[in-house]
């Protein structure tokens, strides 16, 4: 009995002493490691230019990226029936009676609240080349050629009535003005009780 | 007590090996009784379950995601605390979840920089890492319209976990970015191939790559094996299953950046909203609650993507009077934060609210002053207004749609 007692008073007293020592140092608790860091750590590995291209497929509103080829108006308005037209329309209009898994791609050039698309609402042309070749067609994309890209953005553009052009090709994409353009505007809101 | 002091007769030993022989029988019947069946009436007169190697809910317990095709959204109004249980964090995706093979995994980054590299995930691993606690929500997360909506109905589009992985400025500095470099694409290896360019800055201030959630390998649903995650700002940034970044001088106009996520203001489009603004909501008492006069504590969620909350206060008259809710601490930057607020309800139909100050002094706005700043057509991005709830004499509890 005695001696659990004096254990017990042992442990009571390194209980004391531990948490003195924890208060002690709470207000030091070590956030930065003590060894330098490298200029370079060494992982990962250089890689080719091979193998840049190989995943590089963005596309910038200069052109940037753009491959060689063309495409026109009239294949791509082929393309369309055969490959988009399920999800997205006939004719790209979304009919009102019938509800397409995707959105309308085909309206007008003016911004009205309904169907906001490529001739109303995309500030660059650009993003069309970029968005079709890396996700559409929704089930398969990456299946296009460059080519088949190149028609399908002829073909809406001209059907948003963004441009009268039937060809389009790297040269002539970044170029088309689009109706939304000038209304896009960076936010400039910086937080601070202003509601904007 | 110390169990080194007594290794011979700990339970396990005890069941296992003793005594084992002679309950097993009865073990198998117990084992096979009690777990999904009717509870025992008094469970200190009958052994438990044994341990399992995976964990479960309280069988009483069923918190579940509401789920679309696109997105699933978070119970809020099941959650006690501010981390969401990784299953039951928010989901958006644009063309499903792609199924990853970790040992394949490569993150490629290329562009302004000395050396374009790739990293595999144990690369990524080897770097310094840091953890970091942080929401994360869909800029699309608002929705209103009736009376019946819960929180999770309203904007489960958000979700808190303590993330896990390596700074982007660390993985930067490797490659050799360019200090002149102005944005970065970053991009997904679903099969939306989702692309968002981001400002440099970010990546020089807090961006991650991050390969864990919660302690645990970071979930497919979040973006499994890494993602790009960007502390306060809005989700569809954080691109999740990254696969490759590139650095350049201007932002690439990818149409997650132009025809969605834009909104229009008055007369213009808005674009590159990165920062969530403040919000908060209260969780309790919400649609279906129904409440008793008395004591009660009212409580819910409050963040900001630009800092830290540094203010929530409640009304309980339907906006007369506001008073300062409790806060959970610690309080952390970008993060969701907790609030309490004590109210004895007197049995008169009243409406009730929370709205949130952050440490730039920005206070929630309601749904009237976004209306008065953007116009009526500002459309589902970025809304962050003041949520009512009503209360009804009878103690039901409505959400108040504006
Ligand atoms: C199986 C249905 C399906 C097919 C087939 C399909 N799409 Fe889509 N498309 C979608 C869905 C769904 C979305 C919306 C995706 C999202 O929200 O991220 C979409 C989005 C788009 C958009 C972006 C619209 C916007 O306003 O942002 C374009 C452009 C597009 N598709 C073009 C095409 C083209 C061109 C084809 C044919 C080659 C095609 N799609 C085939 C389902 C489909």
């Amino acid at each position: 009995m005695k001696q659990l007692a004096a254990i017990f008073l042992i442990g009571l007293m390194m209980i004391g002493i531990s948490s003195f020592k924890y208060r002690a140092t709470k207000s030091s608790v070590a956030t930065t490691d003590t060894n330098k860091w490298p200029a370079k750590f060494g992982f990962g590995h250089p890689v080719t230019q091979v193998e840049i291209d190989a995943w590089d497929i963005d596309i910038r509103p200069d052109g940037k990226g753009l491959p060689i080829g063309q495409g026109t108006v009239s294949k791509g308005r082929a393309i369309y029936v055969q490959k988009c037209v399920a999800c997205h329309g006939e004719g790209g209009k979304n009919q009102v009676e019938v509800k397409t898994i995707g959105p309308a791609l085909i309206s007008d050039t003016v911004l009205k609240a309904r169907n906001k698309t490529i001739g109303n609402y995309w500030p660059y042309a650009t993003t069309l080349f970029d968005y079709i070749r890396r996700a559409m067609p929704y089930p398969q994309p990456g299946s296009l050629t460059n080519t088949e890209v190149y028609s399908l953005s002829a073909y809406l553009l001209n059907a948003n009535h963004v441009t009268a052009d039937t060809i389009q090709n790297a040269k002539t994409l970044p170029k088309v003005v689009m109706p939304a353009r000038k209304l896009f505007v960076f936010d400039d809101r910086k937080g601070g009780p202003e509601i904007k | 007590m110390d169990k080194k002091k007594y290794p011979k007769i700990s339970r396990r030993g005890l069941l296992g090996g003793v005594l084992g022989a002679a309950l097993l029988p009865v073990n198998k019947v117990l084992a096979k009784r009690l777990p999904g069946l009717i509870p025992p009436d008094d469970p200190t007169k009958s052994p438990g379950r044994g341990t399992s190697k995976l964990g479960q809910r309280s069988k009483y317990e069923n918190p579940v995601k509401t789920t679309s095709d696109i997105s699933s959204r978070t119970p809020l109004q099941d959650m006690y605390s501010t981390i969401t249980p990784s299953d039951l964090h928010y989901e958006r995706h644009h063309a499903g979840i792609p199924d990853i093979d970790p040992a394949k995994y490569e993150l490629m980054i290329h562009g302004m920089v000395d050396r374009p590299m790739k990293f595999t995930l144990a690369d990524l691993k080897s770097f310094p890492a840091v953890a970091r606690t942080c929401f994360l929500e869909c800029a699309g997360n608002f929705r209103t319209g009736k009376e019946e909506m819960t929180p999770q109905d309203i904007l489960g589009l958000t979700s808190q976990s303590e993330w896990t992985g390596v700074m982007l400025s660390t993985i930067f500095r490797e490659v050799g970015a360019s200090h002149a470099a102005k944005w970065f694409l970053a991009e997904g290896s679903d099969a939306a191939v989702l692309t968002r360019s981001v400002p440099m800055y970010k990546a020089w201030d807090d961006a991650m790559i991050v390969y864990a959630q919660n302690g645990e390998a970071m979930r497919p649903e979040q973006g499994y094996p890494a993602r790009l995650l960007l502390p306060g700002w809005e989700g569809n940034m954080n691109v999740k299953w990254l696969r490759r970044i590139e650095i350049g001088d201007e932002p690439w106009m990818t149409r997650e950046e132009t025809s969605k996520y834009t909104y229009p203001v008055k007369d213009k489009i808005r674009m590159f909203s990165f920062e969530m603004d403040a919000r908060s909501i209260i969780t309790y008492p919400v649609y279906p609650n129904k409440i008793k006069s008395g004591y009660l504590e009212i409580r819910g969620l409050a963040w900001s993507g630009r800092g830290k909350v540094t203010k929530v206060e409640v009304s309980t008259d339907g906006g007369k009077t506001w008073l300062d809710a409790n806060l959970q601490g610690p309080v952390l930057s970008k993060a969701h934060t907790y609030f309490r607020h004590l109210w004895e309800w007197d049995g008169t139909a009243t409406e009730i609210a929370s709205r949130v100050t952050d440490e730039t002094g920005y206070v929630q706005p309601s749904v009237q002053q976004l209306a008065d700043a953007r116009g009526t057509k500002a459309g589902g991005y970025h809304m962050n207004p003041i949520n009512w709830w009503q209360i009804k004499a009878d103690g039901s509890v409505l959400f108040k749609p504006e």
